[in-house]
């Protein structure tokens, strides 16, 4: 089997996500090579062949010009696996370049099982095994596979094309500003959707300072202006590894668990015993919150 | 100008999901059934931009699957678009399949926007939307996360990681898959609900309208294999504070 990984760089910048690519390439004993449109004076590090096309002409979003020279590059190496990190710009392509094979696509990878790739459905309760035949995309969820060391140089073989998206990419912004850096916090509570309303925010907040800890949230805590971005954890806001980091109300999408799995210690207050935050906890406490979060937090005091 | 939006009812995500005997679908029989959370702001922001143009445009909403997709079809109808089209379906698709079946319905349409939600709750594939947009050759920009239209182009941002964002213009016809907070979904009003109910959907029948063949299909559904490790309290509510305070405190954590 031949396996052709989708490389990403980012301002310039190759990301490290395709040596999670080329873990999963190598567990089903694929022959790997990469694609990647950036820059010759910045290659990222791998034994074999890169096909490369030069950002300053295709730049990093121009999805109709990438599509096409993702599909040159399938045709030149007789790919049979495509394989994009379940990112931003893995998302976007994927289903085109599937589309352009005429392939199925697998979305968000979370395993293998012998050989067979599963799925995570239903906020990642369940997960699905999906069989395909012929040709395959795949974007494999980040951190689900673990990287492979980088190194080697590649030999380039380069790519062009004159298609282009009807799009026009007028530049990057970045994030608002952070007022809080919670990367550096030794204890975060966070609020989710679980305090149902605005004004119960505070009984998180009450609890942060019972125990000298700062207030983090889920997006749609955010989303919804009870709080402010700065607060957000997860892929969109801050990856956070604190001593102590408590959940409540907080489901526990991988979205979420990607900013802050690497707490030391994670504790879930969740009505919902099956809630998926239950996989990287180690303690769940079963409770409504707006019940337990008063009686806790008079403890603390006390 | 003609908006459409598409839309998919999902199961709640705090239900208890048991699988079917086959052992490839969940049972549907005690779920409650709610509009995807995404496409709830697809659906805001293209009544936005309806009510944004006035006199002379008119919004549709789309949704595939059985009877019970009905609800969400009125839902988005109260929430202020003008009419809908429902593709009665009671199999299970790829989301090629959905995305050829919602092609057929309105390739004739002409329509200039499409929204979408970015993903699904349930499945996730956030592949639907951009399938649409590349059997209807159009431009699609995935994961929105704000939306402006100026003269006869749009403004848009689309959100990447960390919350950081690209800035992009482009012309119609074009599909936009909404993201989360793109803006604030309203409720349907009393009145609003009641004038939905007189608001036209048209009924088509999938087998009308040619599936192709699936290209990928489910073959086997099961709950993760437990990584985790966490230890449950349950229970009184006091005690429970008293043994999470207490494991606290022996972990030198407070
Ligand atoms: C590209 C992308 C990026 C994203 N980035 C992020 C991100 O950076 N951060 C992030 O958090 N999310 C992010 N998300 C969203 C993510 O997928 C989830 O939608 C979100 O994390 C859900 O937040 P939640 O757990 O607070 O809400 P829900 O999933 O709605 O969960 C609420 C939980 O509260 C519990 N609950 C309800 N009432 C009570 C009560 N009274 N007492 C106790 N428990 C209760 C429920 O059982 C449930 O488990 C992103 C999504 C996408 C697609």
């Amino acid at each position: 089997m031949k396996a052709l990984v989708i490389a990403e760089s980012r301002e310039g910048q190759p990301l490290e996500n395709y040596l999670e690519g080329l873990s999963y390439a190598k567990a089903l004993g694929a022959e790997a090579a990469l694609f990647l449109v950036g820059a010759a004076e910045a290659l990222p590090a791998f034994a074999g062949t890169l096909f490369l096309a030069e950002v300053a002409k295709h730049l990093e979003y121009n999805p109709k010009g990438h599509k096409a020279l993702i599909l040159s590059a399938v045709e030149q190496f007789g790919a049979d696996l495509v394989i994009f990190a379940h990112s931003s710009y893995g998302w976007d392509l994927a289903p085109r370049v599937a589309q352009g094979l005429e392939a199925a696509q697998l979305s968000e990878v979370v395993e293998l099982a012998e050989g067979k790739p599963f799925l995570p459905a239903y906020n990642a309760k369940l997960r699905r095994q999906v069989e395909t035949s012929g040709k395959l995309v795949v974007t494999l969820q980040g951190g689900a596979f673990a990287p492979l060391k980088a190194g080697g140089s590649p030999q380039v073989t380069a790519l062009d094309t004159d298609r282009q998206s009807q799009v026009e990419f007028l530049g990057f912004e970045a994030a608002a500003a952070k007022e809080l850096d919670l990367t550096k916090s030794e204890i975060i509570v966070s609020a989710g959707r679980g305090v149902g309303k605005a004004e119960r925010v505070q009984l998180v907040r009450d609890l942060a300072a019972a125990i000298h800890g700062d207030l983090g949230a889920s997006r749609p805590v955010v989303d919804a202006g009870w709080v402010e971005h700065s607060h957000q954890v997860g892929t969109t806001g801050q990856s956070v590894t604190p001593k102590l980091y408590i959940a409540c109300g907080i489901s526990g999408a991988i979205q979420h668990l990607a900013g802050m799995k690497g707490s030391d210690f994670i504790v879930a207050i969740n009505k919902d015993k099956e809630a998926p935050i239950g996989e990287v906890a180690d303690l769940f406490c079963v409770a409504d919150l707006t019940q337990f979060l008063p009686i806790l937090t008079d403890k603390l005091q006390g | 100008m003609k908006i459409l939006v598409c839309v998919k009812q999902v199961p709640d995500m705090e239900s208890r999901f048991q699988v079917q005997a086959g052992g490839t679908a969940i049972e549907e029989a005690d779920l409650a059934f709610r509009v995807n959370e995404y496409d709830e702001f697809a659906i805001e922001e293209a009544v936005r931009l309806k009510e944004k143009l006035g006199e002379g445009s008119e919004l549709t909403v789309l949704s595939l699957g059985p009877q019970r997709v009905a609800e969400a079809i009125k839902k988005a109808l109260a929430m202020g678009c003008d009419q809908g089209i429902h593709i009665l379906d009671t199999a299970s698709r790829d989301p090629y399949q959905v995305a050829s079946l919602i092609y057929q319905a309105v390739k004739d349409q002409d329509f200039e926007v499409i929204f979408t939600g970015m993903q699904s709750q349930d499945l996730g594939y956030a592949q639907t939307g951009l399938l649409l947009a590349e059997l209807l050759g159009i431009e699609a920009v995935t994961t929105v996360v704000s939306f402006c239209q100026e003269g006869d182009g749009f403004l848009v941002q689309r959100e990447l990681e960390g919350g950081q964002r690209m800035n992009l213009k482009l012309q119609a016809p074009a599909l936009f898959t909404c993201q989360l907070g793109l803006n604030q979904p309203r409720y349907p009003t009393l009145p609003n609900i009641m004038k939905a109910k007189k608001k036209k959907i048209t009924q088509l029948e999938a087998a009308s309208l040619a599936p192709p063949a699936a290209r990928s299909q489910t073959t086997s559904l099961r709950p993760p294999a437990k990584k985790g490790q966490a230890k449950f309290l349950e229970g009184d509510l006091g005690a429970m504070a008293d043994q999470l305070v207490a494991e606290l405190k022996a972990k030198s954590l407070i």
